[in-house]
């Protein structure tokens, strides 16, 4: 699939990038003020903030309703089978890992089940469908944290590639035959460069990772997140409501002070209506690797019963808790597959074990 | 108000998330107030505060008062010692001296501790501005910590703008950088250090957190997430490095539970060793699942903490480059 550099319907990634939000928000002469409606909002130049404001002309005849992007989004994504959004309230607890491991797993060990379908869900080319039984589920991987992009890096190491523009859109970074990943750290020049973006530049580029790239027919498709509950996943969220999202995972650590993070991001979940599909268990426990020693620590201590109890009391399904394995990070560091170059390490079983469980709760069946 | 009382702004930044800003914030403000300075530690993570766990006070609510908002004190500060009493930990700490130290956070307003703050940027940005105007420090405060989310977003933007129209020249002193060795997270804090350039925040120096983990089995200290990223990142970017923080669980359960940290005989930090009978009573070190709350401030249980000896080093490295700029 050579890309034409002379495609006309879509922009180049580097324009993007500076560019702002094309339709709306409309353009504003000065700042929102602090209890501004939103400009997009059907409140918009008509809420008691707005009285007074320069940007209250602006906004009242602005036009209202449904982003008319978002019938677009969901054309789009017609390919795209299943949605998992990967979230976290706290940062560094391994959002991007697990992420990344899990796309791998997806698209590189696993094969796609024979496919015994029943009851009206019908298939377009129930032929078709029977010989690819035996391939690798098509996964895409979307990174949304664009201040601090860690998945090319996880997935490809140093060889990042440029974006290519086609005809149909942006051209996904191929990590394998069956992965493609999207991140903004293909479009910077300088790998180290700052992205020093507030709120609407950041939906605007979201907005058109799911607008623009061509992604295809995919299995599924992981979205990663940034830490928090601010623009980036309100975005995601709207964006996505047409088109669907399967649900999501919520990735912590077992000290309390990421748990109060992750029950923040529960919250979060349901008053977006976000199904949770359940919550993993990162870097629980560590095996000294002193061949003398052996012995398993807490480096970050269950003080509070860990996810397990999180859980428990929420009535969220538990996934599984994935030991402390340096391996992984140093396999991350140079774009390495964990679980293909450890399979039989206790990180790499139990990662499998939460991928199969994951892939059941969305009715994504596979075969290890 | 609000910033005239402050003598010194440093910003704790990091591009990454989870590499422990918040708990590098809190051990140098503890530091810093066990130095004799008056600190204050403002807390800009408004989608995940965590500042009133890591000081124990997440009970505790801001209150209001004629012209701002009242920080929540940690401790006062103590300057000179008080009575002896008869245990050696109780007494080595009636003879130590501190500054005051209050804190100021999202997390006091909330009302519920697992409620979530989902908020835009526009309100994020009045919110950082609310709290660096109108928090009423109290008078001479020698040292402001303000603790980020990550990235290079909002808050960053909304706190340095802020500071550049609010902050006497001079006032912000820099920024210390936190990183943890992987490459994962170097080519993140890049990023941030590139903020800082174009900002023009004097980037103070750079702290690598989590840099090995030594078992409380063996003493065998294990790079749990490699070694020495930090460093050569410092390097790269001409900055100051100033110093690896390993990871040390009596740390975590200092905070989760305010256990008094022991460690097993032998165990070495900076030259010295922290283990047994060294900093605390033979007699505290308890079974862990059987301890009986120890009621001293975290200040004082703090010098106990094998991280301790190396933050009093980072320090005071910061403390003369700032200070002595200022004169």
């Amino acid at each position: 699939m050579a890309p034409t550099l002379e495609a006309d319907l879509t922009e180049p990634p580097s324009e993007a990038l500076n560019a702002n939000l094309k339709a709306a928000p409309p353009k504003l002469v000065a700042p929102e003020p602090e209890h501004c409606p939103g400009p997009e909002s059907d409140q918009a130049g008509k809420g008691d903030a707005c009285d007074g404001c320069p940007n209250q002309a602006i906004c009242a005849t602005a036009p209202k309703g449904p982003d008319p992007d978002i019938p677009i989004i969901t054309e789009r994504l017609s390919g795209v089978k299943h949605k998992v959004l990967v979230l976290s309230g706290k940062g560094g607890v391994g959002k991007s890992t697990f992420s990344a491991l899990f796309a791998q797993a997806f698209s590189t060990l696993l094969r796609k089940k024979k496919i015994r379908r029943g009851d009206g869900d019908v298939e377009d080319n129930a032929e078709e469908e029977e010989e690819e039984d035996d391939t690798p589920p098509t996964v895409g991987i979307m990174d949304t944290d664009l201040c601090g992009p860690s998945i090319p890096r996880m997935l490809l190491g140093d060889n990042l590639q440029d974006i290519h523009t086609t005809s149909s859109g942006w051209e996904p970074v191929w990590a394998s035959d069956t992965l493609a990943v999207m991140s903004i750290q293909f479009m910077l020049e300088d790998p180290d460069a700052a992205v020093i973006w507030r709120g609407p530049k950041k939906n605007g580029l979201i907005k058109r990772f799911l607008k623009d790239v061509e992604w295809g027919k995919l299995d599924l498709l992981v979205v990663d997140t940034p830490p928090g509950t601010s623009d980036e996943h309100l975005s995601i969220q709207s964006f996505l409501k047409e088109a669907g999202v399967d649900g999501a995972v919520l990735v912590t650590t077992p000290q309390e002070v990421a748990l109060l993070d992750v029950r923040r991001e529960l919250d979060f979940c349901r008053k977006a209506g976000i199904r949770v599909i359940g919550i993993v268990e990162n870097m629980s426990g560590f095996v000294c690797p002193n061949v003398k020693c052996g012995r398993e620590s807490q480096i970050f201590r269950p003080t509070t019963g860990g996810a397990r109890k999180l859980c428990k009391d929420e009535g969220v399904l538990f996934l599984g808790s994935v030991p402390l394995d340096p391996r992984i990070g140093m396999a991350c560091d140079f774009g390495e597959s964990f679980l293909e170059a450890f399979p039989e390490s206790v990180a790499a079983k139990r990662i499998t074990e939460v991928v199969g469980l994951v892939g059941e709760s969305i009715g994504l069946e596979v075969v290890t | 108000m609000g910033l005239e009382n402050v003598k010194h702004i440093i910003l704790v930044l990091s591009g990454k998330g989870g590499v422990g800003k918040s708990s590098i914030t809190t051990q140098l403000a503890l530091t810093l107030s066990l130095q004799g300075r008056s600190v204050g530690v403002l807390d800009v993570d408004l989608t995940g505060p965590n500042i009133p766990r890591f000081f124990g006070i997440e009970a505790k609510k801001v209150t209001q008062a004629a012209g701002g908002l009242v920080p929540v004190v940690v401790h006062e500060g103590r300057d000179k010692t008080i009575g002896i009493a008869n245990g050696s930990t109780k007494k080595r700490r009636d003879n130590l001296t501190f500054g005051s130290l209050s804190c100021m956070s999202l997390g006091f307003i909330l009302s519920s501790r697992s409620s979530a703050v989902i908020w835009r940027g526009p309100k994020k940005t009045a919110m950082v501005r609310q709290f660096l105007t109108s928090t009423l420090w109290p008078a001479n405060l020698d040292y402001l910590l303000i603790d980020t989310p990550p990235g290079t977003s909002d808050e960053h933007i909304s706190l340095l703008e802020t500071l550049l129209k609010e902050a006497m020249p001079g006032q912000l002193a820099g920024a210390v950088v936190v990183t943890t060795p992987q490459a994962i997270s170097t080519s993140d804090v890049k990023k941030e250090l590139n903020f800082c350039v174009k900002t023009n925040v004097k980037v103070l120096g750079i702290v690598e957190n989590m840099s090995g983990f030594v078992c409380p089995h063996c003493r065998e200290c294990t790079n749990v997430f490699s070694k020495g990223g930090g460093e050569v990142m410092a390097r790269e970017f001409g900055k100051p490095f100033l110093g690896s923080v390993p990871i040390d669980p009596a740390f975590v359960m200092l905070i989760e539970e305010g256990k008094l940290p022991t460690y097993p005989e032998g165990t070495m930090v900076e030259g010295v060793d922290v283990g047994g009978a060294g900093l605390a009573d033979v007699s505290e070190a308890q079974d862990p699942d059987n301890y009986v709350p120890d009621d001293g401030l975290l200040v004082e249980k703090y010098t106990s903490c094998s991280l301790y000896p190396i933050f009093d080093g980072i320090v005071k490295r910061l403390v003369l480059d700032v200070e002595g700029e200022a004169s």
